[in-house]
């Protein structure tokens, strides 16, 4: 890239990084509980607004934005690794299988911590996105729309088979308040475990490049000299971490990992060392403001982000689909 | 050099390369050709590590495709297949880049962008450079694979039917390209060919393939012979002499 290109990039990618803590301030200050800037600063109310603050709106905006971040760019690997735009996690059976994890995790063990639980969930989802991909090496598939259609599939077997241990234990409510995706109940020493998928992130980001190579196929990545099972191998585990941080903390965020990574590649393309960023920053923005709108749609109530995400999701996932040169993409 | 030994390749009860013994000298074309279903690809992608062997041995410079670790490998040898279904959208410029994946990984330097531009200029893809593969046409693609092959500066070099897509001017443009990168610049070319004309005229070396056994091979102009090309391809064929080149008609 030349450099003057190259500076303008970067001096957009600035900006657009900056409006993420602008975003953040409004998380703060928007909810049921006043919090006001003037409260804060005389501690009126005895410190009250600052307690709000710091256990409950500052833990949420920043789960938000690495969860946002996270599952943005997890749907990116994924899309590099399963070769197709249709793939994330909640396409692909890794949601689903995390959340039969925790099922698991509730049976069975019930006492573990909620570091414990996330790695069992890691495992499951690591399991069920590896089986995904072995099923996709298995079908010759013509057509880009079936690699999702058998990902939903997958994950629509992976959650009955979760639904009915669930129902058989009288378990269904609570897997469904897990699953859901709600930052409402998010609390100080509630979603640290976020900072965990927050450093795979970023790792994956040092891998960029390779994950680009990996997109090329198989092939391609054996001709320059890649190890392309290791770099799947790493996939799968920074997409299976982040995405079982993610459903024990805040539950199932469906579709960032498909809207961002798409918006983002339409723009820029697909050499990750230069889209990846901005993969992070939007997933971290898109987040941001469906969580905001859905703490205002219904004040003093919440529409679950889940909620949110799922209509703005589903309309964009039809977009992708309907659109003129959707064989190409 | 690169050396077969013995090498063969199954599919369930299908013998597709059936105990190949081949050496291909350093420098120099050499050209593949042979009928539909003869081995020539599955042979080409055994010997660029892609395909594992069923049994055999393949040495690139004495080095064992199958246990060389694969960057060094990628400094010496690249390849080219034929379908390149490219799902990631990248711009031709950053294809031709990641020909320099194997020396530099994840930190271009400026030596990469001279190799580059080179071979960008090569193929005649600057004014493309620009654009994503999807905004291309299949011969414009089928050019940055090339041009990516070479921005690899290997020097061993396979393509498997590099001339798909691409119309006369930038056939003949692309075979005499390959020429020139033999020629001058010492490498070692091997082509899988469809068509046995260009083959004729371009190459130091033809290997002809039938049923998964290396049929014939020599000089083209021992290959290049009525009888040899009518038993090879099983379909009547005449040699002319035209311009000083063997021609084969089988129209």
């Amino acid at each position: 890239m030349p450099t003057r290109a190259r500076r303008w990039h970067i001096s957009w990618l600035l900006l657009a990084a900056a409006t993420i803590p602008l975003l953040a301030v409004v998380s703060l200050f928007v909810g049921v509980s006043e919090v006001s800037l003037a409260a804060l600063l005389s501690g009126q109310d005895g410190g009250r607004a600052a307690e709000v603050l710091m256990i409950s709106r500052l833990p949420r905006t920043l789960a938000l934005i690495l969860a946002g971040s996270g599952m943005a760019v997890c749907g990116t690997i994924m899309q590099m690794l399963a070769r197709n735009r249709f793939v994330e996690p909640s396409t692909a059976g890794t949601v689903e299988s995390a959340s039969l994890g925790i099922l698991a995790v509730m049976l069975l063990a019930p006492g573990l911590p909620m570091f414990g639980k996330m790695l069992v969930a890691a495992l499951f989802a690591l399991a069920g996105t590896s089986l995904f991909l072995a099923i996709l090496r298995r079908i010759p598939l013509r057509s880009v729309l079936l690699v999702p259609l058998v990902g939903i599939m997958l994950g629509g077997v992976i959650s009955a088979i979760t639904t009915f241990f669930a129902y058989r234990t009288d378990m269904l409510q609570s897997i469904s308040a897990w699953t859901t995706g709600d930052f409402s109940g998010v609390l100080r020493g509630r979603y640290e475990l976020l900072w965990i998928a927050a450093g795979l992130t970023l790792l994956a980001y040092f891998a960029a490049a390779r994950f680009t190579v990996a997109g090329m196929g198989e092939a391609f990545a054996t001709n320059v000299g890649l190890n392309y099972r290791r770099i799947v191998a790493l996939g799968l585990l920074i997409v299976s971490m982040v995405t079982a941080a993610v459903v024990v903390t805040v539950g199932m965020v469906p579709f960032i990992g498909l809207i961002v990574p798409n918006v983002v590649s339409l723009a820029l393309g697909d050499n990750l060392s230069k889209s990846l960023p901005w993969v992070a920053i939007l997933g971290a923005g898109f987040v941001l403001v469906c969580d905001i709108a859905g703490r205002l749609i219904l004040y003093p109530y919440e529409v679950p982000i889940g909620t949110v995400i799922g209509i703005v999701g589903s309309a964009f996932f039809l977009f992708l689909i309907l659109r003129p040169n959707a064989r190409v993409a | 050099m690169i050396e077969l030994k013995s090498v063969s390749k199954q599919y369930g009860d299908t013998l597709v390369v059936d105990g190949v013994d081949l050496t291909l000298p350093k420098g120099g074309v050499t050209s593949i050709i042979g009928p539909n279903g003869a081995g020539k690809s599955t042979l080409l992608s055994m010997m660029s590590r892609l395909l594992p062997m069923s049994t055999g041995w393949i040495g690139i410079d004495g080095l064992d495709v199958t246990k060389t670790r694969g960057d060094v490998l990628a400094r010496r040898l690249s390849i080219l297949r034929q379908d390149n279904h490219m799902t990631a959208r990248l711009t031709v410029r950053d294809l031709v880049a990641f020909g320099r994946y194997p020396y530099t990984k994840d930190r271009p330097t400026g030596e990469d962008k001279v190799h580059v531009d080179r071979a960008l200029g090569f193929l005649d893809l600057q004014p493309l450079a620009d654009r994503f593969l999807d905004e291309l046409s299949g011969g414009q693609r089928q050019r940055a694979f090339v041009a990516m092959v070479l921005c690899q500066d290997t020097d061993y070099a396979l393509f498997d039917e590099p001339l798909n897509n691409l119309d006369m001017r930038h056939a003949a443009g692309m075979m005499r390209l390959l020429r020139r990168a033999a020629d001058h610049f010492n490498k070692t070319i091997v082509l899988v060919l469809h068509d046995i004309n260009f083959a004729s005229c371009y190459s130091d070396h033809i290997v002809a393939m039938k049923a998964g056994k290396v049929a014939f091979q020599g000089a083209p102009d021992a290959v290049m012979q009525a009888s040899v090309l009518t038993e090879i391809f099983n379909t009547d064929m005449a040699i002319h002499e035209i311009a000083g080149r063997k021609i084969a008609v089988f129209y």
